[in-house]
């Protein structure tokens, strides 16, 4: 990458307090022309802050910001787009009813013109689209796009706006690998056009992937600042976290005896099938990671083992017996850990109390209640174990639930799961949203309990995850699953085009 | 000015905000007092003084308070676990039926025997009447919002039936109206010669015991967690619509016990104006006492404190009882507004 020397962007001592939280310690730095810099940090970094006070969403405490040489008024977004800013949020914000060319055009029309300006419009768009090789059907619906395709649509809509910095917000977190790789592509273009891009990310290797020069926040702090051919993975999340990071050790341990079996299981859905003839054998001492893109059968297949649904058809046994009626409660009465995938609606119940919430599975047994009465102290004594056990870091067992942050609340989800002494361990996307530190404690407990005999079925999305920690891995496609492969045997490029549907059944040359 | 999410609740708004509630009430009754040319003093020591100035006019408030609290206990207990329970009214007329069926003298027996008997039909109709409407909730997701409230009508028009049928007092010269209840099946008086009646101190009980269902059963947790999050009660393995039966089940029961308190303890039999809007006004009740029972009570004798000192106040001062219509729903708004407040705080920019 070729790096010339204008700034474009200059942050200097900017500094944002909420209370007692110092958000954004005198952060400094310079944006070049031409260049992709990663701004890396985990959750509560400030990265998000940092961002919106250049938006002008917030005023900094102290400090400025410059774009092109000009200093950028606070508390004004509308300032940041007429530079040149253009951001492309995590959420994408694009009007599902509305064609391509709508949402590009959306707001940039003033409001009372008769005749609009669609030919002009649509034939700038095409030219964007063949300048930077971002195609897209300008009179699509949003709706009927990829989600791939909806980030183009965002950054055509940026660059539409002559944005010529571009902030990108976490982009690869709904991508499946193949498109993440279309992104970089297409970022690695923009810059040669002489765009200057900053990427905010937690995800290492795409850090490492995409750019030139990284910088590292920690506590609101930016804590170090690196050329990227200059560094590694590993150091990268040292800095990230300030202390050392134990990569997971999954050692070969003998297989026990099959714990739970799918057998040709199918769960109808309202049009398509959400589960069509799976086959899955998963033993104890084991982890079977099952990948796929969203939306492809695992949350029908996690709810499967939840208890939450019955299967429309085949067969799910628990050591060797045929489950004929599915209830959470039962699932738990037959030693089925099950960590949800969304935390918020699922796993808790926010507004009850932490102790009110670890004893959601168990409220009907002793220690917990007797005759119908609950025994709130047996139930404070357990929380203030499971609190101190896992570090939950909360201001007290009757706090509410809600309060606590994702990685609180996961770790107490896995301290009420991991005290039931589980034989199967459901995890659906156990650590997303977590940082790196959270993550590797999630991971640690998972391998702890494969160590002790559980079988483990881990669903997840990131593919470094199940790569690291699984012993087999299956690809789930339309709600079919492949064939178990043992890890040694599968790479990240070749689980990408099984996600795409590539290997199955009847879908063979799809893609 | 916007809402941010607070932290935690400050603790001191149980105490403030009923404060500010019965406060503001006063407030807005002292404009319409003003309004209907009357001084707002002499209307407000008028309404105190008819509700608990004297002996009679503070039993007459307990009195009229002990239906609501039952309508409220059961509004509290449903709005809970988000069973939208609008059917009180409804219940409360199940019970008084029961009440009229066992207690004319079907059954000779003593009253201590007779009494519970009552009670206990009388919330077994209660509790089925919300049974049905319960499952077509859990079963067919139909609102319960609906077909709780158009039962009040069914049933209304069931009673109507009733007594000019199968419960016509053939002595009664016409009227539609029941016989009266035997001496045995009637609820005795508190302080001889006076209104008050044991159903007030079953009322009372009944808070206790559902304030200790609440706090203490697995069946409270469960409504809790019910209430707040079925998703996640549900995947926690609580079984929720049995959770939702039950519930139905003691909310209906406690409405329908109000039908009892007011037939057996107050007015004898049972005609078609038994209840003014007991159902309805314990749904407000509830709604004051944030669904906490023991403030059920509290927030039962407020209301019936304002109706009762309200009509006492238009037979003095003249201005119109309507006020005390104006008074609760006063209070009930800032109550609802102050909750609001528990959660969130008020930023100024």
């Amino acid at each position: 990458m070729v790096e010339s020397t204008d700034v474009v962007l200059r942050l200097s001592g900017i500094t944002k307090r909420f209370g007692p939280l110092l958000a954004n310690d005198a952060i400094s730095l310079d944006l070049h022309r031409g260049e992709v810099l990663a701004l890396l940090g985990e959750n509560g970094a400030g990265k998000t802050t940092l961002m919106n006070i250049l938006f002008g969403h917030y005023v900094a405490d102290e400090g400025s910001i410059e774009a092109f040489g000009e200093t950028l008024p606070p508390r004004s977004p509308k300032a940041a787009l007429a530079r040149g800013i253009g951001m492309v949020h995590q959420h994408f914000t694009l009007a599902d009813n509305l064609t391509v060319l709508d949402n590009v055009m959306l707001g940039t029309e003033p409001l009372w013109r008769i005749r609009s300006q669609r030919a002009a419009a649509r034939a700038r768009l095409a030219e964007l689209s063949e300048t930077f090789g971002l195609v897209v059907d300008p009179d699509t619906r949003i709706a009927d796009l990829s989600v791939g395709e909806r980030q183009r649509v965002e950054i055509l809509k940026a660059l539409y706006r002559d944005a010529r910095i571009l902030i990108l917000d976490e982009p690869t977190a709904v991508l499946t690998p193949q498109e993440t790789e279309a992104l970089f592509a297409t970022l690695q273009r923009l810059v040669g056009r002489g765009l200057a891009i900053i990427f905010i990310s937690h995800k290492l290797h795409e850090v490492m992937a995409v750019s030139g020069r990284v910088v590292v926040l920690r506590q609101g702090k930016l804590v170090a600042e690196r050329r990227t051919a200059e560094t590694n993975r590993h150091e990268l999340a040292e800095l990230m976290v300030g202390r050392p990071i134990p990569e997971p050790k999954v050692e070969a341990i003998p297989l026990g005896p099959v714990a739970l079996s799918l057998n040709a299981v199918a769960l109808a859905g309202e049009g398509r099938a959400r589960l069509q003839d799976v086959s899955l054998a998963l033993h104890g001492n084991e982890i079977v990671g099952i990948a796929g893109v969203s939306g492809n059968g695992q949350s029908a297949l996690a709810d499967l083992i939840s208890g939450i649904v019955q299967p429309t058809g085949g067969a799910l046994s628990l050591f060797g017996q045929e489950i004929q009626y599915f209830d959470p409660a039962r699932m738990v009465a037959y030693g089925v850990a099950r960590i949800p995938e969304d935390r918020h609606a699922v796993g808790v119940v926010g507004d009850l109390s932490l102790e009110e919430n670890l004893i959601s599975a168990r409220y009907r047994e002793a220690p917990f209640s007797r005759r119908g009465l609950i025994d709130w102290k047996a139930a404070r004594d357990f929380a203030t174990r499971i609190i101190a056990d896992y570090d939950v870091r909360c201001p007290g067992p009757q706090a509410a639930t809600r309060l606590l942050s994702g990685g609180n609340m996961q770790k107490l989800i896995l301290g009420r799961e991991m005290a039931l002494s589980p034989r199967i361990i459901l995890a659906n996307q156990p650590t997303r949203g977590l940082d790196i530190g959270a993550v590797g404690y999630v991971h640690q407990q998972l391998l702890k309990a494969r160590g002790k005999g559980a079988g483990i079925l881990l669903i997840s999305e990131d593919l470094d995850e199940l790569l690291a920690l699984s012993d087999r891995i299956v690809v789930m496609h339309r709600g079919r699953m492949s064939m178990p492969m043992a890890r040694s045997d599968v790479t990240i490029r070749h689980l990408g085009l099984m996600m795409a549907g590539h290997g199955f059944a009847g879908e063979a040359d799809a893609a | 000015m916007r809402l941010e999410p607070r932290i935690e609740a400050a603790s001191s708004i149980w105490v403030v905000a009923p404060l500010v509630a019965v406060a503001a009430s006063f407030v807005v009754a002292a404009v319409l007092a003003l309004a209907g040319g009357a001084s707002p003093l002499s209307v407000f020591a008028a309404v105190i003084k008819g509700a608990a100035g004297t002996q009679f006019a503070f039993l007459e408030t307990l009195t009229r308070a002990t239906p609501l609290i039952f309508t409220g206990l059961a509004a509290a207990v449903a709005f809970r676990a988000k069973l939208w329970n609008i059917g009180g009214e409804a219940q409360l007329y199940a019970g008084a039926i029961m009440t009229i069926v066992l207690g004319t003298g079907a059954l000779p027996l003593p009253a201590p025997v007779l009494i519970p008997m009552i009670m206990a039909a009388a919330m077994l109709a209660g509790a089925l009447l919300l049974l049905g409407p319960t499952f077509l909730k859990t079963r067919f997701g139909v609102d319960e919002v609906v077909t709780t409230l158009l039962l009040n009508f069914v049933m209304v028009l069931f009673v109507s039936m009733l007594l000019d049928g199968a419960l016509k007092d053939p002595m009664g010269l016409g009227w539609p109206q029941s016989k009266k209840v035997i001496e045995a099946a009637q609820l005795p008086k508190l302080i001889h010669g006076k209104r008050l009646h044991l159903g007030f101190v079953i009322a009372i009980g009944a808070a206790l015991i559902v304030w200790f269902i609440n706090a203490r059963t697995t069946f409270g947790y469960e409504m809790r967690a019910v209430g707040f999050n079925p998703r996640a009660a549900r995947f926690a393995g609580i079984p929720v619509n049995r959770v939702m039966a039950k519930t139905a089940l003691l909310s209906g029961g406690l409405a329908a016990l109000a039908g009892v308190s007011e037939v057996a303890g107050l007015k004898g039999n049972l005609t078609l104006d038994l209840s003014p809007g007991f159902g309805y006004t314990g749904i407000v009740v509830a709604m004051l006492a944030v669904l906490h029972p023991v403030g059920v009570i509290a927030a039962a004798i407020f209301v019936a404190a304002m109706f009762v000192g309200a009509d006492a106040m238009s037979r003095t001062v003249g201005v119109p009882n309507y006020i005390a219509n104006v008074m609760v729903a006063t209070a009930l708004l800032t109550m609802v507004t102050a909750m609001l407040f528990t959660r969130f705080r008020l930023k100024l920019r």
